[in-house]
């Protein structure tokens, strides 16, 4: 990690599979350097003090919340978000599975709940339904009641342990 | 009604009716004979693919090239007068642009006309915490933040009107002048029929006070907002609102522009739930600072300032009194609600209606009264939430009807079954209802829970309750008067089979989108996802209202269709002209059209097109919508028709530990009455999302504010604006919820279709708290219903005392005399007797 300018850090990030050297203020948290220096809207904010967890990304296989994260400590390890979940052109078992079973309504806490979902299916390739509560407990969701985003992960798991077989 | 009438004319009149029954069937059969296309097929959203990609953009993903940030300040007391403002120091901060104070921004806005009463920027007053007082624009988020904080602000404070009963009982300091009185803003009476005469009459009357705590939206996305001048110098707002339209008016009124110069884009909502309905003040002065600097001004407020923004659910207290006959039916009911507004009035007028409104709908009220008083307080105003206004009134209602049929030796069920509205019948106050699937709700949900064996029957701290709603699909008048259609749909379609649709409805998380084009897709025989959809921006597509009553499916959904059976009409002609078919047997269906007698004589829908295009020149048409009009003529009774009713029935189970209070919810049985449902997959959505909301409600939301140190004033401030200590539930707390959809068509919605997104919210507390009854045997008569309520009450119950908790009296209100109007059965016109009838397009700037 160097400084560049007065107060600023330059420091390089493996986010989706790709380097992408960026400057920032110390201060920063890895959402703000995901969304505003990275350009990667993806990720969402509902607080910033670690309540909603709309902006969960996911940090060297685990599910962290990017506003309790500062950018600095996030120097070269890899970062998965939202944008780097779809398969080129086909949509992931989880953003496919959401999509059908109306599992995002809005889509504000989507990103989050994929992310978190995604560190859970690739842990735990078979959760139960409690496993899928308590994981996504940290993801607040105001439009579905929930249910639904428990079945689209449920039948994504499914998928997903299908393709692993095949 | 007593003319004799000839046979020529009873046979016109039967004529007339078997044409209409025709009609209304025709409206709700498949625009293309047999089969549906696309209605009734659980199915992906149009939208989802965005939403589930990180793709959506919402309001603070939108950035610009040269873009500076906003930030406001914001008032850290609940009432006070501004003595100075002082900004010189902000002014030279670095990075900083632009600093705004209330006299750049003096004109007032407000939701509705009778309530411009809001300042984007504080005038002389700060009438609640995080009132806004200036803004600073700069070329970061935190340079602005600094910014504001050295701006120095000198307050003369003064007393905190903090509660509604405080505010109708001291009338200074006013925190509006043009209240109707103190800190009253506005008293309503409305009466229909003698509704003394009857409680005087009735077997039984019951006398019942409840109380319910305010609570709010809590949208995920936080409400962002970016403003722009644009290549031509027009203003734009790329914004979170529910509400273009209403924004498009209220900055044009507010920053004195032509409206034509502005253009207002709705970003899809990160949930709304009605808290993203009015027009906002950062909205305005993001604009205002567009406007100045020529640069792209952006702001995002933070959790707490969401809070601030509020617009939530109003606290209600209310009395109701209701006599019954021998058997448990109402024969008159009379109703007082107090209801806490906070510091604007928003939509409180017409919440205030709201709280009488919807009454009558549901169980027959032969005769009723209501009196409803609106007061402001020193607290972020409340607005409306998911069943505005109808929300309190049902919790006392449907409590109400549990000790009815308790005291009366009756099953809750059989009380409500027994009274049922009739279907196509008008209400005591003119409300018009068609079609009604009450019954089927609530024997499905009775079915489903076995409450008629179990009701009364199980053990200790186990209970079932039932309760049952109403709302409407669509507010039968817009928000200011006029003769213009609610909802307007435009269809482009051209050589490349490519199908445009317009609309100026708003993608808020419901699925407007989704049903926008569903509906066209049906028509025109392809897929959804086939249609390019364009919606919610002020430049380019036709006005909708906006996203709130519930209105958009019905308003927009018939606007949509009358649009794509104008294009289907004209593709016909020229299919029908190449193939050599008459134009009736041609049938659009799996992107073909074709002969219904001969499916192999057909082409594909693009060729179609080309046919319509040869004939016609190139394809546009437009559908629009306006409501009927109400029979409703006198004052105040212009809240509450709608073109057509939903109506919810539910049944929840509950657990209660009679040694701690602590209520678990364990299973909910819903069923809701949606007239048709056009995309299950979403309806089920919107049903367990309604459910999932009224749960919070039920068991833990509200707005509470506590009171600061004297030495700071004894101002009341919000206890818990954030995200974390304002509880709502989590994936943990949702208890299994099993839902009926009960599919009577109803011929005044879109093939038959009702709303969905609010009216299965309103039965969840009163079951709630019906079923904590049927646990333990103690009534909780104010919402939130949580333990300590259910402990104090076990606890009055043990002593002997009424085994119950909540308020215990209304306060003396001086009503005025109530506008009496005669009811339907007893030979009324619906106007009033004693008040002139309802003027319409009163106000001037009537189309501003």
């Amino acid at each position: 990690m160097s400084t560049t300018t007065p107060g600023k850090l330059l420091a390089s990030f493996q986010v989706n599979g790709e380097e992408h050297e960026v400057a920032f203020a110390p201060h920063e948290t890895l959402l703000e350097v995901l969304r505003e220096r990275v350009g990667l809207t993806g990720t969402k904010h509902g607080c910033e003090l670690g309540e909603c967890g709309a902006c969960a990304v996911i940090v060297d296989g685990e599910p962290v919340l990017s506003c309790l994260l500062l950018g600095l400590e996030c120097e070269g390890r890899q970062i998965e978000t939202i944008e780097g979940v779809q398969r080129g052109s086909e949509l992931h078992p989880l953003q496919a599975c959401l999509a059908d079973l109306g599992g995002s309504q809005c889509g504000y806490c989507t990103p989050g709940v994929i992310m978190t979902a995604k560190a859970l299916l690739e842990r735990c390739p078979e959760p139960s339904r409690g496993e899928i509560e308590e994981a996504l407990s940290g993801n607040l969701c105001r439009c579905t009641g929930y249910l639904q985003i428990f079945e689209s992960v449920e039948l994504a798991a499914a998928q997903l342990r299908e393709e692993g077989q095949s | 009604m007593s003319e004799p009438q000839d046979a020529a004319a009873q046979a016109a009149q039967a004529q007339a009716a078997q044409e209409q029954a025709a009609s209304d069937l025709a409206k709700v059969s498949p625009p293309n004979g047999g089969a549906w296309n696309v209605v009734g097929k659980p199915r992906r959203r149009v939208d989802a693919r965005a939403k589930v990609t990180g793709k959506t953009l919402f309001a603070d993903d939108l950035v610009r090239p040269n873009m500076l940030w906003c930030r406001l300040l914001r008032s850290p007391f609940p009432f006070a007068r501004i003595r100075s403002i002082d900004t010189s120091a902000a002014e030279a901060m670095p990075g900083v642009k632009l600093v705004l104070t209330g006299a750049d921004t003096p004109v007032t806005y407000g939701i509705l006309p009778v309530s411009q009463d809001e300042h984007p920027l504080a005038q002389e007053l700060v009438r609640h915490v995080g009132d806004p007082v200036a803004a600073v624009i700069a070329s970061s988020e935190e340079q602005a933040q600094a910014a504001c904080e050295a701006i120095q602000v000198d307050y003369e404070v003064l007393t905190t009107i903090s509660s509604a009963e405080q505010a109708i009982r001291t009338p200074e300091p006013q925190i509006h002048a043009y209240a109707q009185e103190g800190n009253t803003h506005k008293r309503v009476a409305l009466q229909f029929g003698d509704v003394d005469q009857s409680l005087e009459d009735a077997a039984h009357v019951f006398e019942d006070v409840f109380f319910y705590e305010g609570n709010t939206h809590l949208p995920i996305e936080q409400h962002a907002s970016l403003a722009e001048v644009d290549k031509d110098g027009n203003l734009a707002l790329h914004s979170s609102t529910q509400t273009p339209h209403y924004v498009h008016r209220a900055i044009s009124r507010a920053l004195e522009l032509e409206p034509h110069k502005v253009r207002v884009i709705a970003t899809p909502n990160g949930g709304g739930f009605g808290g993203k309905s009015d027009p906002f003040n950062h909205e305005i002065v993001v604009c205002k600072a567009a406007l100045v600097l020529g640069r792209p001004i952006k702001i995002c407020l933070n959790r707490e300032e969401v809070f601030y923004c509020h617009r939530g659910r109003h606290p209600v207290l209310m009395r109701f009194r209701t006599g019954v006959d021998a058997e448990g039916k109402i024969v008159g009911m009379d109703l007082e609600t107090l209801l806490d507004g906070g510091a604007f009035g928003s939509y409180g007028v017409a919440s205030t209606f709201y709280t009488g409104a919807l009454q009558t709908v549901t169980y027959q009220v032969p005769r009723y009264r209501f009196r409803g008083c609106r007061a402001f307080t020193n607290k972020p105003a409340c607005g409306p939430k998911r069943g505005h206004g109808t929300v309190q009134p049902r919790f006392g209602q449907e409590i109400q009807l549990d000790k009815i049929a308790v005291a009366l030796n009756k099953s809750p069920a059989d009380l409500r079954l027994n009274m049922l509205v009739e279907p196509n019948s008008l209400t005591a106050n003119y409300l018009t209802v068609g079609t009604i699937g009450l019954r089927e709700c609530i024997e499905k949900v009775l079915e489903g829970s076995r409450y008629r064996e179990r009701w009364g029957n199980l053990p200790e701290g186990r209970g079932l309750g039932l309760a049952c709603s109403s709302y409407l699909c669509g507010a039968g008048l817009p928000i200011y008067w006029n003769k213009l259609p609610h909802s307007g749909v435009q269809l482009r379609i051209d050589r490349m089979g490519a199908v445009t649709a317009f609309c100026g409805a708003t993608e808020i998380g419901q699925g407007s989108d989704d049903v926008l084009a569903n509906l066209v897709a049906e028509v025109l025989g392809i897929d959804p996802s086939d249609i390019h959809l364009r919606t919610g921006a002020t430049d380019i597509t036709p006005i909708d209202l906006g996203s709130y009553s519930s209105r958009v499916t019905l308003m927009m959904g018939n606007a949509a269709i009358e649009a794509a059976q104008r294009a289907r009409a004209m593709i016909a002609e020229g299919v029908a002209r190449k193939l050599d078919v008459p134009k009736g047997r041609l049938v659009f269906s799996g992107r073909r059209v074709f002969d219904v007698e001969d499916p192999e004589v057909g082409m594909s829908f693009r060729e179609a097109v080309v046919e319509g295009e040869a004939l016609h020149g190139t394809l546009g048409t437009t559908g629009s919508y306006t409501p009927p009009r109400s029979p409703a003529r006198f004052r105040g009774g212009g809240v509450g028709p709608s073109p057509a009713y939903s109506y919810s029935a539910s049944v929840v189970e509950v657990e209660v530990d009679p040694t701690t209070g602590w209520l678990a919810v364990d299973k909910i049985w819903i069923a809701h009455d949606i007239g048709r449902s056009l995309n299950p997959t979403l309806v089920r959505g919107q049903v367990e999302g309604s459910v999932y909301m009224g749960l919070g409600e039920a068991l833990m939301e509200e707005s509470v504010f506590r009171r600061l140190p004297a030495k700071r004033s004894p101002a009341a401030v919000h206890k818990f604006p954030s995200l974390l200590e304002y509880k709502s539930p989590t994936s943990l707390d949702m208890p299994e919820i099993v839902t009926y959809l009960i599919e009577e068509p109803d011929p005044k919605g879109p093939f038959g279709a009702k709303e969905v997104g609010q009216g299965p919210l309103l039965p969840i507390m009163p079951a709630v708290a019906n079923a904590v009854y049927d646990a333990v045997g103690v009534r909780i008569h104010e919402n939130p219903i949580t333990p300590e309520k259910i402990l104090s009450a076990l606890e009055a119950k043990r002593k002997g005392k009424e085994p119950r908790y909540g308020p215990t009296s209304f306060p003396e209100i001086d009503w005025p005399e109530p506008f009496v109007v005669t009811p339907p059965w007893e030979g009324g016109d619906g106007s009033a007797g004693n008040a002139p009838q309802r003027k319409r397009a009163a106000t001037k700037e009537v189309y501003r």
